[in-house]
């Protein structure tokens, strides 16, 4: 034991290598701070210009002189406007009956599809595994030609029905391959032990594995609800009548008329329809991280 | 309460890989059984084949005198506890141990009372609220074990459960299984690769190597009366010596010539059994227990060996001394108080009753 002690005090580069480590630290974590800092203002320049335009009038909008990042008379017009405007009103429902339906339909089949692809050994689940991932490879903007003459046949253009039907191509591989992730993270034991305490494949999944995977679930909702809520391009494609609108395509559509931009208005709608995500993030992102980086490390 | 036996079980895996190569085992109503061996061995593929986990290749698996090959496992009426206990991590205690009957939709008070009876054997009624992640590994283990009792099946397996404990836990748990079983008194197949575990726990240890089973007995058999090599080297801890010699004739009477020209005689009743392997090259095997100082008071059945330390290592209670003979490692178990040093001869005496011969082609025990 003595020897040890003195071979340790016999090491003084040892503690020098610790003094290094601390500034090695010191300035890692300055150059984090700095890059940060730098990627926060490019990253949140466009929302704050939003803000500041969306609280002006158009008139001062308009007007060439002064700061444009100062606002000179703030007013909640535009936001006033909006919102009592039926047709806002209408976008706004139809983004939320689309994203409600689309996440439950999604997390349905993605746990679905997951459990069987993680755990039910079947005869070319793996391929199967790798196949669910490589379709969300493909493009919205490559799919949506097809996808025209399929909602077409089906008679669902112009119709948020038509956007519940195809949103689960872009929502559910991906969600199926974070539940894939997560469920394989969960020991084998367990439904082993459910087996034997005499649970069947669907008592399985609800009972042990949903609760146990909460929060990649919920990361997979996330998901689901981000991409169904944002989805641009489909909808520009199948809707043309402004009473299906979601919110994405009807701010740009209703409030750009000809060459005339009602930049106000257009900067408080885009806030206001990106409000939801931002509260669903701060609200569950622990839930997030945690749901994806489960899957992402196990090996 | 049941019978389990096993029929000419053959597990193949993909690839053709043989775990499990046709072994035949019956295990009577209330044995507590314990299939032991090293890893690889097919200890745990045979229990998993009994719960049902793992497909049977080929043979037949009956328990309670029902054929199970084809019967999933939860209706096998089995209770099975895993090395990693395998507890529901969302559920509380009483809910990891409920969950088996709730399944099979028992009634809520005949659920209540055989969870608490259970939590009253194992000693964890004061955890029944807490959550798998708020105990420790001993009380994890308790509650694993609590969810196969509550469910009062046929048949207990056990695949390693106390291979995450650390040892002093391990010896206590070692303790607890055993009382429960005096307590429940259910058939019991028991995995373990520690054959401490195997000699303490079983009623007969079924020793296992390469996907084939050694030998069958109850312990103290296998400790005294090992049928191969294997069985010989792998019960007892410290294992066996065995060190080459040849069985040679000297008028009427057998000897083992040893390296080093070492001569030991085989005790007068023990020539019979060996007569018909005289002149022939054996592995003569001995437990280090049964080197000891040369201070018996009884000599009879003993022969004098002396051997020069190389390695010493006081346990307290006892001191283990190693030595080298020719090629072979030999280590002896002595008083503390034998005063030996290393590469000073050591006057030993071999208890020759205790000795086994081994064939060294068949590896078996003449």
């Amino acid at each position: 034991m003595s020897a040890t002690v003195a071979t340790n005090r016999d090491m003084p580069s040892f503690y020098g290598k610790a003094g290094s480590l601390r500034s090695e630290r010191r300035w890692a974590l300055i150059w984090a701070y700095i890059s940060l800092i730098f990627s926060a203002i490019i990253l949140l320049t466009p929302p704050v210009y939003m803000l500041i335009t969306s609280l002006k009038t158009s008139g001062e909008i308009a007007d060439q002189k002064g700061n444009p990042w100062i606002v000179r008379n703030p007013t909640l017009e535009n936001y006033w406007e909006l919102i009592t405007n039926s047709l806002f009103q209408g976008f706004f429902i139809n983004s939320v009956i689309v994203t409600l339906v689309v996440v439950a339909l999604t997390m349905v089949i993605s746990i679905m599809a997951a459990f069987a692809l993680a755990r039910m050994r079947f005869w070319g689940s793996q391929v199967l595994a790798t196949g669910v991932f490589l379709t969300y490879l493909v493009p919205d903007t490559l799919l949506f030609i097809p996808l025209y003459q399929i909602v077409g046949g089906l008679g669902l253009l112009n119709s948020i029905w038509g956007l519940v039907l195809v949103y689960p191509t872009l929502t559910v591989p991906f969600c199926t391959w974070i539940m894939i992730g997560y469920f394989a993270s969960i020991p084998k034991e367990l439904d082993e032990a459910a087996l034997i305490d005499g649970a069947t494949w669907p008592q399985m999944l609800l009972k042990i594995f949903v609760p146990v995977a909460l929060p990649g679930i919920i990361a997979a909702t996330i998901f689901a609800f981000t991409v169904s809520w944002a989805a641009f391009v489909y909808p520009t494609a199948f809707i043309t009548t402004p009473d299906q609108m979601p919110l994405t395509i009807g701010v740009v559509s209703q409030l750009v008329r000809g060459d005339v931009f009602i930049w106000g208005q257009i900067t408080a709608g885009a806030l206001l329809a990106a409000l939801p995500p931002v509260i669903v993030y701060a609200f569950l992102m622990d839930y997030y991280i945690a749901g994806l980086t489960a899957g992402a490390t196990k090996g | 309460m049941a019978q389990v036996s096993l029929r000419k079980i053959v597990k193949a895996f993909e690839g053709g890989v043989q775990a499990v190569k046709g072994i035949d085992l019956d295990i009577d109503d209330h044995e507590f059984v314990v299939l032991v061996g090293p890893s690889g061995c097919g200890k745990s593929t045979t229990l998993r084949m009994i719960a049902g986990l793992e497909e049977i290749t080929s043979g037949d698996i009956a328990i309670g005198g029902t054929v199970v090959n084809d019967i999933p496992p939860r209706d096998r009426d089995i209770a099975m506890v895993f090395q990693n206990y395998a507890l529901y991590p969302h559920m509380s205690v009483y809910d990891n141990m409920a969950f088996g009957l709730m399944l099979r939709k028992f009634p809520k008070a005949e659920i209540d009372r055989r969870v608490k009876e259970a939590a009253r054997i194992l000693d964890i009624t004061l955890l029944l609220d807490r959550k798998p992640k708020a105990l420790s590994g001993g009380q994890r283990q308790r509650v694993a074990m609590g969810r196969a009792i509550v469910r009062d099946p046929k048949v207990f397996l056990f695949d390693e459960p106390l291979s995450n404990l650390d040892a002093k836990l391990r010896v206590q748990m070692r303790t607890e299984i055993k009382k429960v079983h005096q307590t429940v008194n259910t058939t019991t197949v028991y995995v373990s690769h520690d054959q401490v575990e195997a000699m303490t726990l079983a009623d007969r240890v079924v020793v296992m190597n390469h996907g084939i089973i050694e030998q069958v007995g109850p312990p103290q058999e296998l400790y005294h009366n090992p049928a191969t090599k294997f069985v010989a080297g792998f019960i007892g801890s410290p294992a066996m010596n065995f060190i080459p010699a040849k069985l040679e004739q000297a008028s009427g009477a057998l000897r083992l010539h040893l390296p080093q020209g070492i001569m030991l005689d085989v005790p007068a009743a023990r020539t019979a059994r060996y007569q018909a392997h005289a002149g022939k090259d054996v592995l003569f095997g001995i437990r280090p227990e049964h080197l000891t100082d040369d201070k018996p008071t009884d000599k009879s059945n003993t022969a004098p060996i002396t051997l020069r330390p190389e390695v010493i290592e006081p346990m307290g209670m006892e001191t283990l001394v190693h030595f080298k003979l020719d090629g072979s490692e030999v280590s002896a178990r002595l008083d503390p108080a034998t005063p030996a040093a290393v590469g000073a001869p050591l006057s030993l005496i071999a208890h020759m009753d205790q000795m086994h011969l081994i064939d060294s082609t068949s590896d078996k025990v003449l």
